[in-house]
């Protein structure tokens, strides 16, 4: 499954000589999922840093949209006890002062300098804009969990977006490819929201990650149309459902699409195959709102059909479809009448087919006007000609 | 049909309200979003008379920074529905910011500046009132954003930082942050609007929009009430979205299920 994938990925880290792994997590206000994806993958590999299985020996968190305490309560409820977080867990809180207005006026005297509480070791970010010295902060705390000279760490952004909304496309790149390329870095993944940033921001996340889970809605709402008691229920679904779609890329180039469901719950999310009609592989067929491809039993009922006026060429006479589904023999002489009366029409040079039905052959609920047989050209000329002469008398 | 003068309507309901008037506190930002048709204020109103009303918290406070109005404003309003906001002011219950009325400095640095010492007197005041016995929630109330920005040279940024300062404010102090912003000043911008952001942050979310038929006599309005449900480290409450019909009467507001008013 693809959150297995995107977990095993992380915890097997950089190979020698190599980048290491980046996830880039994305999602949109009408699927905003995100922020659980991004804990459980968290939650995932700190289990796997816990119990030494994975190549990086702790994780740098760098906290933007939620505070330390958050995230020391999340892990401490995966089973991690405050102790063990202490030795592999390290965060950079830019949650809490990030342009360092507290500090500030805790310095003028016009606020007490209370610190809030936390369990883990949290180093406080005074200037979020200044990204040199972001930089330097998650390289140093990564040093404090490395047991051995060559081990790694890995690393965390819980919101480039808020990175974004203080420094630009570049400079962000920038430093997060100077993470992927540390070589002390096993890997690193962070989320961001696709809608509050142009495509080229987007784009060139995306570029830079070596794998990119985006979370969409499960309902394809009305958006922008309105709000109404129908589109209530589906927006709700949104909340708590979404498509989880993961693009690996690989050294070699190749590219691999997986595609799973997730549910969120009380204790986080859960993913589950897609149903049947989703797109599980990769696919040339476009993404719209409607189905473009055909299930076996259309497929069989499509090659049933007889098109009108084809000539089947398989050796018996030719069946001219005229709208209804009988085929039997016993209706052959009827059908080949009514050729011969549509040849006739066809003679006069009107460039129509009129259907001339024998009305011991006429269905119940027949498709053609009843009246067609009532009345006649010849009978029209008449009509006219008697109109006339009363309209001159 | 329930009227606001009820103990719950459905508005208290979609929010989790309790019937003592608290509830709704404990980290969260509620973000209220009108348009021209539908105005949200009646919400705010609502909101500043039940924070302010419910006989079980008598320490709790408001603090109300308007850009949009003077204070005569929402007394006149308030008294109608039943409350003093004089006499609140007067027992320090509500921390009234006329915002109008400064003198807003040129450029981007004076603007930061003038925010850093709102968001410490707020935090002072919010700080003073958390050392008090009996305090249960603070309410910090901003009307309205958009008029914020327009102060702030129009910098969506420094109006973003102070709503995040603000939020950790409410995270550490158990406070309900409640802001007003309108749709449709966002609506033609090509590039992502801050609005979205807002919407990010929030917890609670409501639009008040018009109806999608139409102007009506009888029906004002509808109100979507977004509730993303509480995250904690340990676990997360599922979000609800609920739709219903309003009217706005002179003293009180009605609300009401599409097709159950009589």
């Amino acid at each position: 499954m693809a959150a297995e994938a995107i977990s095993r990925a992380l915890r097997d880290g950089a190979l020698e000589g190599e980048h290491a792994p980046a996830l880039t997590i994305k999602d949109s206000i009408h699927a905003p999922l995100g922020a659980f994806v991004f804990d459980h993958i968290l939650a995932q590999l700190s289990s796997n840093i816990s119990s030494s299985k994975s190549q990086a020996q702790g994780i740098v968190l760098v906290a933007f949209a939620r505070s330390p305490q958050f995230y020391a309560e999340l892990l401490k409820s995966k089973a991690n006890d405050a102790a063990s977080l202490k030795k592999w867990l390290r965060i950079v809180d830019c949650y809490t002062d990030p342009l360092g207005w507290k500090i500030q006026l805790a310095e003028s005297g016009i606020v007490s300098n209370r610190s809030t509480q936390n369990a883990t070791t949290a180093s406080l970010c005074k200037n979020v804009r200044d990204l040199d010295m972001l930089f330097s902060s998650i390289v140093e705390l990564g040093k404090e969990v490395i047991r051995e000279t060559k081990g790694r760490f890995a690393v965390a952004i819980d919101s480039v977006s808020e990175i974004l909304r203080h420094a630009s496309i570049s400079s962000a790149a920038s430093l997060l490819s100077n993470l992927r390329s540390h070589d002390q870095v096993a890997c690193l993944f962070w989320l961001f929201h696709s809608d509050l940033h142009e495509m080229k921001a987007s784009s060139a996340l995306e570029y830079i990650s070596s794998m990119v889970a985006c979370v969409e809605p499960i309902s394809n709402t009305a958006n922008g149309k309105g709000m109404n008691s129908e589109n209530v229920p589906l927006i709700e679904q949104n909340l708590g459902r979404g498509k989880f779609s993961v693009r690996f890329k690989r050294r070699n180039g190749r590219i691999r699409l997986m595609s799973e469901e997730l549910h969120t719950e009380q204790m986080g999310i859960n993913f589950v195959p897609a149903f049947e009609g989703h797109v599980t592989s990769q696919s040339l067929v476009p993404k719209v709102q409607f189905n473009l491809q055909l299930s076996e039993k259309e497929r069989n009922d499509r090659a049933k059909v007889v098109l009108p006026f084809e000539h089947q060429g398989d050796g018996k006479p030719i069946q001219i479809y005229d709208g209804r589904r009988s085929v039997s023999e016993s209706k052959t002489e009827n059908k080949e009448t009514n050729a011969e009366k549509m040849h006739v029409n066809e003679d006069s040079g009107r460039g129509e087919i009129i259907y001339i039905r024998d009305s011991d052959d006429e269905m119940p609920d027949s498709d053609e006007d009843p009246d067609d047989d009532l009345i006649s050209d010849s009978t029209i000329f008449f009509l006219t000609v008697g109109i006339l002469e009363l309209l001159t008398n | 049909m329930m009227s606001s003068n009820s103990a719950n309507n459905l508005l208290d309901e979609a929010l989790g309200f309790n019937d003592d008037g608290g509830g709704g506190g404990g980290g969260l930002l509620l973000l209220i979003e009108d348009r021209v048709e539908t105005s949200g204020a009646f919400i705010l109103h609502h909101l500043i008379k039940r924070r302010l009303s419910s006989p079980n918290r008598p320490n709790d406070v408001v603090v109300f920074l308007s850009f949009a109005h003077p204070f005569s404003h929402y007394d006149r309003i308030l008294r109608k529905m039943g409350c003093n906001l004089g006499v609140q002011k007067e027992n320090k219950r509500f921390v009234y910011y006329d915002m109008l009325n400064l003198n807003y400095p040129d450029g981007e640095k004076g603007a930061e500046d003038l925010l850093l010492s709102v968001y410490g007197k707020i935090q002072k005041t919010v700080e003073l009132c958390s050392s008090r016995e009996g305090y249960k929630n603070s309410t910090i109330m901003i009307d309205d954003i958009s008029l914020m920005e327009v102060a702030l040279c129009g910098s969506s940024n420094l109006v973003l930082d102070f709503l995040h300062y603000c939020y950790s404010l409410a995270t550490q102090f158990d406070c309900l942050v409640i802001i007003l912003n309108h749709e449709d000043v966002y609506s033609t911008m090509d590039v992502p609007s801050p609005l979205l952001q807002m919407e990010y942050l929030a917890n609670i979310v409501i639009k008040a929009e018009p109806l999608a038929t139409g102007l009506a006599t009888d029906v004002h309005g509808q109100l979507t009430v977004l509730n993303k449900g509480i995250c904690q480290g340990s676990g997360c409450s599922k979000g609800k979205i609920r739709n219903f019909h309003f009217r706005v009467k002179e003293n009180c507001v009605e609300y009401f299920y599409p097709g159950s008013r009589t």
